[in-house]
């Protein structure tokens, strides 16, 4: 498994322009990409409120059924629904991501910063720290840590936010450090504002671009890093229902029961191809911008 | 057998993007004859380029040719099949491109380059190929070329590899050279350079050029024939001396009209003492930084000691790696001398304590596409520099931008507009209000015109005319063409390699130049010169 | 250029000082005690105290880390709680395995991915084009364990090709050896491919668009010569980082695949660790593919003058 599904926003001289007010009509593969999504979200708020079972129920009368229109997706080695534990996991592994991607670029975008800006000293000490972090794989990074903290949903959480830290911080400072020799910079400093007031006013916001194309593909690392370690077994504990354990849990009845193995597996690939072709899209729309 | 009598013909050509858009080229017709050099000019959107790359066939992807023909040598180019072209193409028709920095691939040799043709064109065994690269390289001054060969494009500046480039497409011996645009990307002392190789080796070999260009005076040297073009279509066309003569259209007459011409200065204010003093400023480059430290830093700025009285407008001029940037940025505060002092009033503007005063120098930056921040809208942008100013309410703010916009003559709806909304012109206009809206005694302006096309660059120097007689303000004008500073310059300064050769009087500079640099430069200049009659002719001597 | 290989092995060494001690500094924040960690919940009470002078623990926090890393390179990186091995051959020998098949995988998905990049880059936008970004966007989203689960069941249990649980040495057997390995092989070389395809495809277009490619059509080379001698080694540089970057996250990710196919690979054995608590293999797992990743990379960049002379430092 690589952590590096969808590929890595080169960080080319950022100044794209802000968007326009007249839409045209959005490419295809913003138009699949944003249904899936949109789809996997409802699915997941959903799963909040209701789920046509209760995923924890056993029903050990029921194991094993293909699917039927009792259950649409069949059932399970302890006869629970697989649909109601699809949803559920949905939301888990949603969620999971979306904290983790949020804390890398919080993290992140603060230091790549403060390394491009400052450069020196700092920039040479904070790139050093940051390449050895970079040389921890992120499921690596990830059992590291959770070898400390133990396996629970916040665990996985920091693990994989701090797995990721390292490569928001790469791009938001390679985008800093092309930045900084565009002459508004320049320009900013002449009228007399200050180096912080620079920082924030006029680079922070051209660095969004990059930043946003990365968050997207790294919402797509997040979500298989997240499946995989759960199909370790080193995800969020059982019983909870994620796509990645019960994945795992389908293996020893492969020949028999297919349909478990199967579902948990598609809904993992849409949600992966939902993210890349959306993240496609947006690079799209906001890289032919940089140019003039 | 004799030699056709026309090489290159172009007949009712129509080039459009696609199957719908808008025509690139309308309905154009000129004849090239064996070793005559016709040039096509015109500025942005004429058209020019996409007629070029049609000759030689190489219209970028959604353009193609709609109607018309091109013929060369008798061959039908607009219908030639792939095969047919690729042989005419190198062989045949040479092509050099604008862009030095990027024309040659940064991945391979010069060697590999240079040779890569005559392998393709001709049955030369290697090392006679090698033989004639050498031979060439040498002819066109590398002294070195057999480590010139091994040597790969980056280590080259803009003019020499523009110079290898042209060494390389001529060692095929074509009938034809299209230059598009050649010495665009060059200070005017590597221009004449380039040019000069050119038509030594095109002279040579009998070759004819088709030269494409916006600097109408640049050609005016060289051309036989002209052919002006705008929106696509041939606004007039013929010999070079009738065009300057006596030009029909229009738009040729703007274009004329459109190179800087020496006329009244704005008047001088009284003055007790000068603005700004520099005196015995250096400036140094760290050197390229390795892991064991940095290298030697490199001196760019030697010495120099100029000064501007209010209201005064102070030309530097200088080709590239003269310091004279470098300089300008110190007066702003974005290098910092090494020695030497720089006094605003009297007051030494090199300590931080003295920002306030600092602030009363602001710059007008190059380039217009990268000089206004992309997120911001125009309103903002002109905003900004009043926030140093304390005493300023908020209304009174507002009035002050909408009073900037009017001064440089752009409508009151651009506060709301974006800057990649603008055009070139609009975007150095919102620079230079930029810079004015805070009232400053001292504007420097690095290149302000250089990106932009000749038509504008006359708007934006009438501009500035207007706005100094209003505002007093008095100027550092930087500039690499000593052709566009005729026309506002009270004093001329001219830097070579980090020091000033030559102070004067803007008339005593250009009438009598001491310096062999400066002769060099306005040499290099525009050559042309307006008739009383209302015609042009080419200046002699 | 000798200069350029100093520098860059000088950077590598303060990186892989610091990442050692991270390694240290994470199995040391392993709440228990460390002797009893190292030792396995059987030890006896003469073993622990051996192992708690060994360890250092009763001197500073800097002198256990020097003694450890002393040991470390020395060759001496502890004994498996589980099987009582020494860990450093266990951790080669296993890294062996895994090496192999990420290495043949990468490599075949690189040299077929690139081509079929350069060229989809050059018919832009032909249904050929379409076909493969439509095809390597869905192979880049399977993730990879299920893809092997899918191929194993197809291959291995339904149609009976190949085998489907364990592994054979090739200096066993080297036929059944090979054998055992292509369903892994073939998995993650589907599973790249996707990448680079892409990553190859969009920095073709780049390049394309570039004027130095117009120079060299002016020159009258056919369409092949400008694509392979002109487009190919420019287009190749962000393509080649790709590919160290995941050579460098197999490392740790080649576990799952380790797991669908029950093959004795270093990430299983990492993950293995964790769950029997074997530290002493852990730290050492830890240790080695960080280490491995830094020269990776260190390699991606000593290889890059080749494709870009304008790379100094």
């Amino acid at each position: 498994m690589s952590a590096k599904r969808t590929l890595p926003a080169a960080p080319t001289l950022a100044v794209p322009a802000p968007a326009r007010r007249a839409w045209r009509y959005p490419p295809l593969n913003a138009l699949i990409g944003g249904s899936l999504l949109l789809g996997l979200i409802g699915m997941a708020l959903l799963g909040l409120v209701w789920t046509p079972y209760d995923p924890l129920r056993l029903d050990l009368a029921s194991r094993f059924q293909a699917p039927s229109a009792a259950h649409w997706l069949g059932t399970d080695e302890f006869g629970r629904d697989a649909l109601s534990r699809m949803i559920i996991g949905a939301r888990t592994s949603l969620w999971i991501s979306l904290l983790s991607v949020t804390f890398a670029v919080v993290a992140g975008t603060f230091i790549g910063m403060l390394a491009g800006y400052l450069r020196g000293w700092t920039d040479r000490v904070l790139m050093m720290l940051n390449d050895a972090l970079l040389a921890f794989p992120g499921i690596l990074m990830a059992l590291g840590i959770m070898a400390i903290i133990g396996a629970s949903q916040y665990g996985i959480v920091l693990a994989l936010g701090i797995a990721y830290t390292p490569s928001v911080v790469r791009v938001v400072r390679a985008s800093v450090l092309s930045l900084r020799e565009l002459e508004f910079i320049e320009a900013s400093r002449v009228i007399g504002n200050s180096e912080l007031y620079t920082m924030f006013r006029h680079i922070a916001p051209n660095c969004l671009a990059p930043l946003c194309v990365l968050a997207t593909s790294m919402f797509g690392w997040a979500l298989l890093s997240e499946s995989a370690l759960s199909f370790l077994g080193l995800g969020v504990p059982p019983p909870a229902a994620t796509w990645g354990s019960m994945l795992a849990a389908s293996r020893p009845y492969i020949a028999s029961a297919a349909w478990l193995g199967i579902f948990p597996g598609i809904f993992i690939s849409l949600a992966l191809l939902a993210i890349n072709l959306f993240g496609d899209a947006l690079r799209d729309r906001l890289d032919p911008r940089m140019r003039k | 057998m004799t030699a056709p009598a026309v090489l290159l013909s172009v007949q009712h050509l129509k080039i459009r993007a696609g199957v719908e858009g808008p025509l690139a080229v309308d309905d154009l017709s000129f004849t090239l004859a064996p070793g005559e050099i016709v040039a096509l000019v015109g500025e942005s959107g004429s058209g020019k380029t996409m007629a070029a790359r049609a000759a030689i066939g190489l219209l970028p992807a959604p353009m193609q040719i709609c109607g018309g023909h091109i013929e060369f040598q008798g061959v039908a180019l607009d219908s030639a099949d792939a095969q047919a072209m690729r042989r005419i193409r190198g062989a045949q028709i040479g092509m050099v491109f604008q862009e030095p920095m990027v024309s040659l691939n940064p991945a391979l040799t010069i060697g590999r380059q240079m040779s890569e043709a005559l392998k393709l064109h001709t049955t030369l065994e290697a090392d006679e190929i090698q033989q004639r690269c050498v031979q060439m390289l040498q002819r066109i001054g590398i002294k070195d070329a057999e480590r010139c060969l091994a040597s790969y494009p980056h280590q080259f500046s803009g003019g020499m590899r523009q110079r290898i480039m042209l060494a390389s497409v001529m060692l095929l011996r074509p009938a034809l050279l299209i230059a598009d645009e050649p010495t665009t990307a060059l200070d005017c002392l590597a221009q004449l350079d380039v040019i000069e190789l050119m038509l030594e080796l095109t002279r040579e070999q009998g070759t004819a050029i088709l030269f494409i260009s916006h600097d109408l005076s640049l050609v005016a040297r060289y051309a036989h024939k002209v052919v002006v073009m705008r929106n696509g279509k041939a606004v007039e066309q013929g010999a070079i001396q009738d065009i300057l003569l006596a030009p029909k259209a229009d738009y040729t007459r703007q274009l004329l009209e459109a190179l800087p011409r020496r006329g009244e200065l704005v008047p001088l204010p009284v003055a007790e003492g000068p603005l700004l003093e520099v005196q015995g400023v250096c400036i140094e480059h760290p050197g390229p930084r390795s892991f064991w430290g940095k290298s030697l830093p490199k001196r760019v700025v030697h010495g120099v000691n100029l000064s501007i009285a209010p209201g005064e407008t102070l030309a530097l001029v200088g080709g590239s790696g003269s310091g004279k940037t470098t300089l300008g940025r110190a007066v702003v505060g974005l290098v910092n001398p090494c020695a030497g002092a720089i006094r605003f009033k009297g007051i030494d503007i090199l300590k931080a304590a003295n920002r306030v005063h600092r602030l009363q120098c602001q710059m007008i930056f190059q380039d217009p596409y990268s000089s206004l921040d992309p997120r911001m809208r125009i309103g903002q942008i002109l905003a900004e520099p009043l926030r140093h100013e304390p005493d300023m309410s908020a209304a009174q703010r507002r009035e002050r931008v909408a009073q900037t916009l009017v001064d440089v003559g752009l409508a009151e709806h651009f506060v709301e507009r974006f800057a990649h909304q603008l055009s070139g012109g609009q975007r150095q206009r919102v620079a230079i209000g930029r810079a004015l809206v805070r009232r400053p005694q001292l504007v420097i302006a690095d290149e302000p015109i250089s990106a932009l096309d000749m038509t504008i660059q006359k708007q934006i120097l009438d501009l500035f005319e207007r706005l100094q007689k209003q505002y007093g303000f008095a100027c550092l004008f930087i500039s690499h063409d000593l052709a566009a500073v005729e026309r506002i310059a009270h004093r001329v300064a001219v830097m070579n390699q980090g020091e000033v050769v030559e102070v004067g009087e803007r008339d005593a500079i250009f009438d009598s130049p001491q310096h062999p640099y400066t002769q060099q430069l306005l040499a290099a200049a525009s050559p042309l010169e307006k008739l009383s009659g209302g015609g042009y002719r080419i200046r002699t001597g | 250029m000798f200069r350029f290989i100093l520098h860059r092995l000088g950077m590598a060494v303060p990186t892989l000082l610091l990442i050692s001690v991270m390694v240290f500094a994470l199995i040391r924040f392993i709440p228990g005690d460390p002797a009893l960690l190292m030792l396995g919940d059987m030890a006896d009470a003469q073993s622990l105290a051996q192992m708690r002078s060994s360890l250092g623990l009763d001197h500073s926090v800097v002198t256990q880390y020097l003694i450890w890393i002393k040991a470390v390179l020395s060759g001496d990186l502890g004994f498996s709680i589980s099987s009582r091995q020494a860990v450093l051959p266990l951790l080669l020998d296993r890294f062996s395995v895994s090496a192999t098949i990420v290495l043949v995988a990468v490599g075949l998905a690189t040299l077929i991915a690139v081509p079929v990049g350069l060229l989809a880059a050059w018919k832009q936008n032909s249904p050929m084009d379409l076909g493969l970004v439509a095809s390597a966007t869905l192979l880049l989203s399977i993730p990879s364990f299920w893809l092997g689960l899918l191929l194993l069941y197809g291959f291995g249990i339904k149609l009976g090709w190949l085998p489907v649980v364990g592994y054979v040495a090739f200096a066993d057997d080297p036929f059944k050896a090979v054998t055992y390995l292509v369903l892994p092989i073939v998995t993650l070389t589907l599973v790249e491919f996707g990448a680079i395809a892409r990553m190859a495809r969009a920095s073709t277009i780049e390049v394309l668009r570039l004027e130095y490619i117009a120079h060299a059509r002016a020159k009258g080379l056919s369409e092949g010569a400008v694509l392979w001698r002109h487009a190919l080694r420019n287009a190749f540089a962000p393509t080649w980082t790709l590919v160290g970057l995941i050579l460098g996250n197999l490392l740790g990710g080649i576990a799952v695949l380790e797991t669908v196919f029950t093959l004795p690979g270093v990430g299983r054995l990492m993950v293995d660790s964790i769950f029997a608590r074997d530290y002493p293999v852990l730290q050492g797992c830890l240790l080695l593919i960080t280490c491995i990743y830094v020269l990776v990379n260190l390699c991606v960049d000593l290889l890059y003058p080749l494709f870009d002379p304008r790379v100094k430092l």
